[in-house]
């Protein structure tokens, strides 16, 4: 019943919403605007309209168009919605207990996409997130590129298609020590094993490859169907991208190796010990996505986890992002990393644009998010002031043109500083959030 | 009295073995702790009594605070060595954490804070586990921690006692500063044993919480009191001489916590407390101060409450609070007090409010504010310097005072 009635009201709202918030272009106006894409602009316009951000630039110089209405951001800083490239939200399970490598499984089919822990990424400003499987398997399965709409009914709502009408997403590798068990069945027992293991894989996947191209057009020779190794094809193919869980120095010298003798397309996920091989990384081009923990160990592979990681990787030219890995950091705090980074050197254009662009390019959404620039999707957050300061407040996350969050709103608010039920998974909080994001709130 | 003993026993390694890295290291200990007269100049001193000072001095002499104010007032003597800082703030406490007993590593061998024999051990003591020389005590103290209350962790019916020490010293003894402070109690589901065995509800927590301060009320009354481990540290719970540090997070924990400390008129102080801004008025009634959770810990569980104005809210209530970095079983294997009082600063306190929770409040709470908590004359020379507003992210650690001596002085 409860479930019944905000379907209705999502219906509802959202046509309202269509009416009022998307028909006419929305410019806001006389905000700093760091658009990433280039310098910051004191005087900023940004102007939305249909989802898209159709003007970006110095309120003296950008057009309005007719009928547009203006929101005054007087005051407060905009940026382009921050990408999260390795999370956890919506209570993800990947691969089970019975094997070390399982490619066929998608994190598709695990998400929940009304878990509280999406709420309160939203309100951490993020809008575009890369959900993973853990890493407790040498491949845990295939990840998932989301977009936090709001309200989400079904998973399909937050997914993002790509320009053949598929969902986006990669595959989560890791090595190191999460993955090996001592007691040792299918799983591997040494970091050599685990290399062997992949290794085995994608060999058998690339036999699965040539058989499929050789028959051709002849059905009758084409090898029965196996997920498995259709995902680690698309792999081999640079369809999907490895996210590689890596810590140490040698590790991710292994990762960066099996990216090369298979060819396919690797982030580097985490790499606690990049500062020591920052110029490899660099030299491998390969992205790194690093993660700012407050103190080093917590296990062994993690003892020299340094937050000059950013500094290092900027210095070696690597194209760095950051991650929450939530809940290992929370969602809410993810504009820290970025404080961090600078407290430990890297620049602070480079670590906004970690933040943002760099993990665009990382899910292959470089077209589409983490910059303000015209023909782009409108996701942008709404900052109380400086993004590096610990005092500034995300204050709204618009994606697409639709406001998500709002921490005016009790409602939102919660999800933000948490108490009471705001760690309550389910969709009683969808009906009174649109209404007051979309039509009682700033346009 | 302890700065004598660190001298003697730096003295004493320099002749063990004569070597060139010797001299190395004794040339890098010298340059970083040499004992000397210090001045302290910084554009602001918070010293926490009183309103923060614009170009302030600090004197320190033999590892007490020997003047404090305006430089218009302070006359530097000649011989004092001049360190700078753009914000000077009293040393950090951190008014609960593990660390010492629970290492970096993670690893079986260096994880000392629960033993998981028994559900009730208040007879272990912290001073028989602290690692004066572990990396997370070093961490910290590179941020600006120069006293830390640590001990066993939550997650036993009671699971040992706390201490309290300086994050300076090379071995317990050195670094001790109260050395059984209190003792950690564990209410909820955290309290719990493994199955079978009790406790395994709440219910049962409390009954045998009871029985224990049931048994050693009587022993008190007994002309001929039982001299075991467990009955001499519970005998001074009873008298009032040590307080439970009750971990309770969830709002029925609180209850009992607070009915338990007034049927037994003991003390406690209650630590956690997610649900506390749901219960502020109950707490404020008791009397009783709290360490409040991390401002960043995890929601979920016994803390799916949890708010990061949980400061803000109980110390609008008019309760003594202080803040905690906490119990973490994985990453990071420390929260830092310094980030957590920031985060806190951004939701709901003023800067000061803030930096009181892991300063003079703490040390009030701790019972320890005669000693540390301010910059005020004849305090212990604890001093932290930072080169910029001490709650930014961007702003660095570039220096911490102990004792009187610089025993950091890297830019962190």
């Amino acid at each position: 019943m409860l479930r019944h009635i905000s379907i209705q009201s999502v219906l509802f709202c959202a046509l309202i919403c269509t009416v009022s918030g998307q028909e006419r272009p929305t410019a806001f106006i006389n905000a700093r605007i760091i658009p990433i894409a280039g310098p910051p602009i004191e005087q900023g316009v940004l102007i939305v309209h249909k989802g898209k951000i159709t003007a970006v630039g110095d309120a003296r110089t950008v057009q309005m168009p007719s009928g547009v209405q203006t929101v005054d951001m007087a005051g407060k800083v905009v940026m382009p919605g921050l990408v999260d490239s390795h999370s956890h939200i919506g209570g993800p399970a990947g691969a089970d207990s019975t094997g070390p490598i399982q490619p066929d499984v998608r994190i598709l089919d695990s998400v929940n996409p009304r878990a509280s822990s999406i709420q309160r990424a939203q309100a951490g400003g993020i809008t575009t997130v890369n959900v993973m499987p853990g890493s407790g398997h040498l491949d845990s399965g295939q990840t998932l590129y989301l977009k936090l709409r709001d309200d989400p009914i079904k998973i399909d709502d937050l997914l993002i298609i790509d320009k053949n009408g598929k969902y986006m997403g990669g595959i989560k590798f890791a090595n190191g020590t999460n993955s090996i068990r001592a007691a040792g069945g299918s799983f591997p027992g040494t970091r050599a094993k685990s290399a062997a293991l992949v290794r085995e894989q994608f060999i058998k996947a690339q036999e699965y490859r040539d058989k499929i191209a050789k028959a051709g057009n002849d059905k009758s020779k084409l090898p029965p169907r196996d997920l498995a190794m259709e995902a680690l094809v698309e792999v081999l193919e640079g369809k999907r991208t490895v996210h590689f869980h890596t810590h140490r120095h040698d590790d991710i010298m292994t990762a960066l190796r099996l990216s090369k003798e298979f060819g396919f397309k690797i982030v580097l996920q985490h790499v606690s010990e990049a500062w020591k091989v920052a110029d490899e990384i660099a030299k491998a081009k390969a992205p790194a996505s690093i993660i700012m923990i407050d103190a080093p160990g917590g296990k062994l592979e993690t003892v020299d986890v340094d937050f000059k990681n950013g500094a290092a990787l900027e210095k070696a030219g690597a194209l760095t992002g950051f991650h929450t890995d939530d809940g290992i950091t929370d969602s809410r705090w993810f504009l820290r990393s970025a404080g961090l980074a600078v407290r430990a050197g890297m620049s602070r254009e480079k670590a906004l644009y970690g933040m943002t662009m760099a993990n665009a390019i990382m899910l292959d959404l470089q077209d589409r998010v983490g910059s303000l620039e015209k023909g782009k999707d409108a996701d942008f957050i709404i900052l109380s002031g400086d993004p590096l300061s610990v005092y500034t407040h995300v204050e709204q996350t618009w994606i697409e043109g639709r406001k998500v969050f709002d921490r005016s709103n009790p409602a939102d608010r919660i999800f933000a500083t948490g108490g009471k039920g705001a760690t309550e998974d389910g969709d009683a909080h969808s009906d009174i959030h649109c209404f007051d994001g979309d039509i009682g709130g700033g346009n | 009295m302890r700065t004598a003993k660190i001298t003697t026993n730096t003295a004493r390694s320099r002749f063990d073995s004569f070597s060139l890295l010797s001299l190395c290291t004794l040339w890098l200990v010298l340059s970083v702790s040499a004992y000397a007269q210090i001045a302290v100049k910084g554009e602001t001193v918070w010293t926490m009594a009183g309103e923060p000072i614009t170009n302030g001095v600090v004197l320190i002499k033999d590892g007490k605070i020997e003047a404090v104010g305006p430089a218009s007032s302070v006359n530097i003597p000649t011989n004092y060595r001049i360190i700078s800082a753009k914000v000077v703030t009293p040393g950090l406490i951190d008014a609960h954490t593990v660390i010492g007993l629970n290492g970096y590593l993670n690893q079986p061998h260096d994880q000392m804070a629960l033993d998981g024999g028994a559900s009730f051990q208040p007879e272990l003591r912290a001073t028989d586990a602290y690692n004066a020389q572990e990396k997370l005590v070093e961490v910290v103290r590179e941020y600006g921690v120069t006293t830390i209350h640590t001990g066993h962790q939550p997650g036993a019916l009671a699971s040992g006692q706390t201490m309290i020490a300086k994050t300076s010293g090379k071995n317990v003894d050195e670094a001790t500063f109260v050395p059984t402070a209190m003792i950690a109690v564990t209410l909820g589901s955290g309290a719990n044993a493994a199955q079978g065995k009790s406790p395994g509800t709440r219910a049962k927590q409390v009954s045998m919480l009871r029985a224990e301060l049931i048994k050693a009320q009587e022993n008190l009354a007994k002309t001929e009191q039982p001299k075991d481990l467990k009955s001499l540290i519970m005998a001074r719970v009873i008298k009032r001489e040590i307080p439970l540090l009750v971990t309770a997070e969830a709002a029925q924990d609180i209850s009992t916590a607070l009915r338990i400390a007034k049927e037994f008129n003991i003390k406690i102080v209650l630590d956690g407390v997610a649900d506390g801004h749901l219960m502020a008025s109950e707490i404020k009634a008791s009397g009783f101060p709290v360490i409040v959770h991390a401002t960043m810990a995890r929601p979920g569980g016994e803390r799916a409450n949890l708010s990061v104005e949980n400061a803000s809210k109980l110390r609008a209530a008019g309760i003594p609070v202080a803040l905690q970095s906490g119990y973490e079983g994985y990453v990071p294997k420390t929260r830092i007090v310094l980030f957590e009082a920031a985060m806190a600063a951004a939701n709901g306190l003023t800067q000061r409010g803030a930096l009181a929770l892991i300063t003079i409040d703490a040390a009030k709470i701790l019972g320890i504010d005669k000693r540390v908590g301010s910059i005020e004359k004849g305090k212990d020379a604890d001093i932290a310097m930072y080169d910029g507003d001490p709650f930014e992210f961007t702003t660095h650690c570039t220096g911490t005072i102990i004792d009187g001596k610089l025993v950091s002085d890297v830019i962190k």
